[in-house]
């Protein structure tokens, strides 16, 4: 068994699209309608294009608002993602206007950093000290 | 007031609570998220995000911790002024 897609919950696919090609620099994998509104929408990293797939999932059941503002509200982060050099990315993704809640902190043996991934998220991402 | 000061001996008496004022000093500002991952990762502090959240309450009552809220977000401020004059009771005046 293999972990093959993962998904996180956006209030705008179009923006999310915009926001996790254009700013974080990952990669369209697929794009396909699934109905008049919604599209299985999933993106890579160009490190591993046949990696693991991030599905932008539409966050319309009205259970997901709730759960995700009370995350964002307690600094929690939705999920993950590994950079080579937080500091660096950080500069890189500020100079792009993406808003950060945590700056870069060292954490023992990972130093991390909290952005907002303008869809209603949190996301955390974390460089391995070895 | 005849123990003035007390909430914020009460709030000092705590290692746990302590630890997050020093951590407060060392970058103002942070998520209870932030706060959590640094008890946790830096000092070994396996307390839950309830009980940080506890901690905090007591922080702010005694007015050490001030919360601000931009937005959706939430921020914790260390405020040192209850400290000021905390002792003044037991010192003599200055002639």
């Amino acid at each position: 068994m293999r972990i093959h897609v993962t998904s996180i919950l956006v209030d705008d696919q179009e923006q999310a699209l915009r926001f996790y090609t254009g700013k974080l620099g990952f990669v369209t994998k697929n794009d396909i309608p699934i109905s008049d509104t919604d599209r299985w929408l999933t993106v890579v990293s160009p490190q591993d294009p046949d990696g693991v797939e991030l599905l932008l999932e539409p966050d319309g059941h009205p259970a997901a608002k709730p759960w995700k503002e009370a995350l964002v509200n307690d600094g929690i982060p939705y999920t993950q993602f590994l950079v080579d050099d937080v500091r660096a990315e950080f500069e890189r993704l500020r100079g792009l206007g993406v808003r950060f809640v945590q700056e870069p902190a060292d954490m023992g043996p990972a130093t991390t950093a909290v952005l907002d991934d303008t869809c209603g998220n949190l996301i955390q991402i974390v460089q391995m000290h070895q | 007031m005849t123990d003035p000061g007390a909430d914020v001996f009460k709030a000092l008496a705590d290692p746990t609570r302590r630890k997050i004022l020093d951590e407060l000093a060392e970058r103002d500002g942070q998520t209870l998220f932030e706060i959590c991952s640094r008890l946790a990762m830096r000092h070994q502090l396996g307390s839950s995000r309830q009980a940080i959240s506890q901690h905090l309450d007591v922080l702010i009552a005694a007015g050490l911790v001030t919360s601000r809220r931009e937005g959706r977000y939430k921020f914790h401020q260390l405020d040192t002024t209850p400290l000021a004059h905390l002792t003044d009771r037991w010192k003599k005046p200055e002639n």
